[in-house]
């Protein structure tokens, strides 16, 4: 496991945690152990935050420290920046991520850039929370995949958990890294499984992706809500005889090129999944790893499962949208037998 | 600031009239209009409700509570005037025009829920907090540019005051002296946040002061002065007199959404001493003789009828088609997209 494992804190004992449990979990641990970690956000004191992520934590750590704050993204990045450059850890919470648009002067202007302009004098040690995604028939906006806009964002880490086990031990990491980290929260895996998570502080490093499944054929690539999506399509895949090798990037900047490149080398073939639009998406740079690191090892075109170049439709189409194990499977197909 | 803006009321909770000076304004006509739309509103609303609980629409976001405030403010427009609401303003768009089949539509999640009737301007419903206030301002913007003498009216309520489209929309508003009523339904709680930790301002009113706009503090559980007050800023802004800010104190009676529980945040029996805007009416209608038990047993039976026509419209209503995706992105797709599209059909045996 590529755990490492504070000495201070012994991880000896697991509880059985959902992601939103295990996001919880991180939060607490660190407002514990780092008295400078302060958490902010629209609804996360005393409502425990509209998925309860900071369920309790404001009752047990006084709202100075868990603050329900106006409702205003840019005065909630904005204000963390400066909380940020003075010797605070600041956890933002945006609600959803397609609420964080008002955040983006903030974000795009400043966040980006404060440690570049100022030669390292002042830094952003900042952490974004976002839930993403859609696939659970809520209302128009609050489903948005918004990953490509930040990683196109200079100067900032994009870290993107699927399972409950890395949500925590890469919150905590993007909490004590440095530098700004949006955290983005596919909200539709928050309740979808249940996985035994340290009690206690452990870190992921950010950076590293996972090979989550050994394969020979063909490279399946996903994150966050996606990787159920893909492993569902490998199984199928499977049962007609393909060997699928399965990555889950984790963070979407900067990117795992290594893990990519091996796995790409080993297979010679490439599927990219991800419920963001196409154009411009993540999907496109993942691409140009493939090309600049594994051209000459290449068996088939690459192919990408995305959403389509359209705003995320109003739930009663959301499906038409979104990836499924079955269009996944279609370009599982196509690769192999190019 | 309490004290310069004070909450004007027309009836009290019991529904006395206590303002004679709108003894004579009051008709048997505008009651009746006034209590038509409450109840029937109310009816959409809970039946929205129930909708939800039973997984036949998506997620709702209840108004229960502010019947006066919506169907008050927006029978003060005409009908060439814009309506720019919120997701928790259909009791403002329906007694506006809209059309019921369609708003029911919307919370199951289609696009053609927010198509508005031909020839009325009803813009569709804001999600993201306070972003429809620069729109409402920049349609009426507009409509002075071409002359006209009709107003947009901007719903909002009291946590988007924090955004900073708000102030934006404001100052522009004040800037170009648009005809913008700019209204707020101060329902005390923004998800589960009190308006108290909300801002450290005691009304929001006063938040027109510094931008020169005129404001007033009204009772909104009070449909009479909901109207009244509206009217006047209408009449303003027809006048070319510019924008009004309007705060209309109201009260939540229920969740947030249907997704939400306020007994988390609420402290117990918070709201229990608020008369309902439906009640209120009644009494006034009851202590002033404009109550007919046969009409009102008429119009709940109509209106129990037209929700239900209209539950049974949006249920038949044909499903979506995956080129409703695609269609509309643009006037004329680029090539790329059609591509997609017809990769995607293909994909689901439709070409």
């Amino acid at each position: 496991m590529d755990v490492k494992t504070e000495t201070k804190t012994q991880v000896n004992t697991t509880q059985k945690l959902t992601m939103v449990q295990a996001v919880n979990d991180a939060l607490k641990t660190m407002l514990e152990s780092d008295k400078t970690t302060m958490l902010l956000g629209e609804d996360i004191g005393k409502n425990g935050g509209v998925f309860r992520a900071t369920e309790g934590l404001q009752e047990q750590f006084g709202e100075d420290r868990v603050v329900d704050t106006p409702l205003s993204e840019s005065g909630i990045v904005g204000t963390s920046v400066g909380l940020a450059v003075n010797g605070f850890k600041p956890v933002a919470e945006m609600q959803f991520m397609g609420f964080i648009y008002p955040a983006f002067d903030q974000l795009m202007t400043h966040v980006s850039r404060i440690r570049a302009k100022t030669m390292g004098h002042y830094s952003v040690p900042l952490v974004v929370r976002a839930p993403y995604g859609a696939g659970i028939r809520a209302p128009e906006i609050h489903s948005d995949s918004a990953e490509a806009i930040f990683t196109h964002m200079p100067g900032i880490k994009v870290v993107c958990p699927s399972t409950p086990y890395d949500a925590k031990g890469l919150l905590i990491a993007s909490i004590e890294d440095p530098d700004p980290v949006i955290f983005m929260e596919p909200m539709r895996s928050y309740r979808a499984q249940r996985e035994e998570v340290p009690e206690g502080k452990y870190t992921l490093e950010i950076g590293k992706g996972k090979r989550v499944q050994e394969g020979t054929d063909v490279t399946v690539i996903a994150w966050g809500a996606m990787l159920p999506v893909a492993q569902q399509a490998v199984k199928q895949a499977e049962q007609q005889g393909m060997s699928c090798e399965v990555l889950d990037l984790k963070t979407l900047y900067p990117l795992d090129r290594d893990l990519i490149a091996e796995s790409v080398q080993k297979t010679g073939r490439a599927v990219i999944v991800h419920e963001a639009q196409s154009t411009g998406g993540l999907g496109q740079d993942i691409m140009s790893v493939i090309h600049d690191t594994s051209f000459l090892y290449l068996r088939a075109p690459i192919e990408r499962v995305t959403g389509f170049d359209v705003p995320v439709p109003f739930f009663a189409l959301e499906d038409h949208h979104l990836p499924t194990p079955k269009r996944v499977l279609a370009s599982i197909e196509k690769a192999v037998h190019f | 600031m309490e004290k310069q803006f004070p909450i004007k009321k027309i009836i009290d909770d019991q529904g006395n009239l206590i303002d004679s000076q709108y003894e004579g304004e009051i008709d048997q006509e505008l009651v009746q209009q006034l209590y038509y739309h409450m109840l029937r509103i109310r009816l959409f609303d809970r039946k929205a409700i129930s909708l939800q609980r039973q997984g036949r629409i998506g997620t709702y976001p209840p108004f229960e509570g502010q019947e006066a405030s919506q169907v008050g403010s927006v029978l003060a427009l005409g009908n060439d005037d814009w309506v720019f609401p919120t997701y928790r303003d259909h009791g403002a768009t329906l007694t506006f025009g809209a059309d019921m089949m369609r708003t029911f539509l919307y919370w199951n999640g289609r696009s053609e829920g927010v198509i508005p009737p031909e020839g009325k301007n009803i813009f569709p419903a804001a999600v993201p907090i306070a972003t429809q206030i620069p729109h409402a301002v920049g349609t009426a913007w507009a409509e002075k540019r071409k002359d006209t003498s009709n107003v947009a009216i901007a719903y909002f309520g009291d946590g988007a005051t924090s955004e900073g489209d708000f102030h934006e929309g404001l100052n522009f508003a004040s800037v170009f002296q648009t005809p913008t009523i700019l209204f707020n339904q101060n329902n005390q709680y923004a998800i589960s946040v009190p308006v108290e930790k909300q801002m450290h301002s005691e009304t929001i009113a006063q938040k027109g002061l510094a931008y020169d706009i005129p404001s007033v503090r009204i009772d909104g559980n009070d449909c009479f002065a909901v109207y009244f007050e509206t009217k006047k800023a209408v009449e303003r802004a027809r006048n070319g007199e510019g924008p009004t800010l309007i705060e209309a104190v109201t009260w939540r009676t229920g969740a947030h959404t249907t997704a939400d529980d306020p007994t988390k945040y609420r402290p117990d029996g918070q709201g229990e001493n608020v008369i309902n805007p439906v009640e209120r009416l009644e009494h006034y209608m009851k202590h002033h003789d404009f109550w007919d038990e046969a009409w009102v047993t008429k119009i709940e039976n109509e209106l129990t009828n037209e929700v239900e026509a209209a539950v049974e419209a949006m249920e038949q209503y044909p499903k979506p088609n995956p080129e409703d995706l695609f269609d509309h992105v643009f006037q004329n797709n680029p090539k790329q997209l059609e591509e997609q599209k017809h990769a995607y059909l293909e994909h689901l045996g439709r070409v």
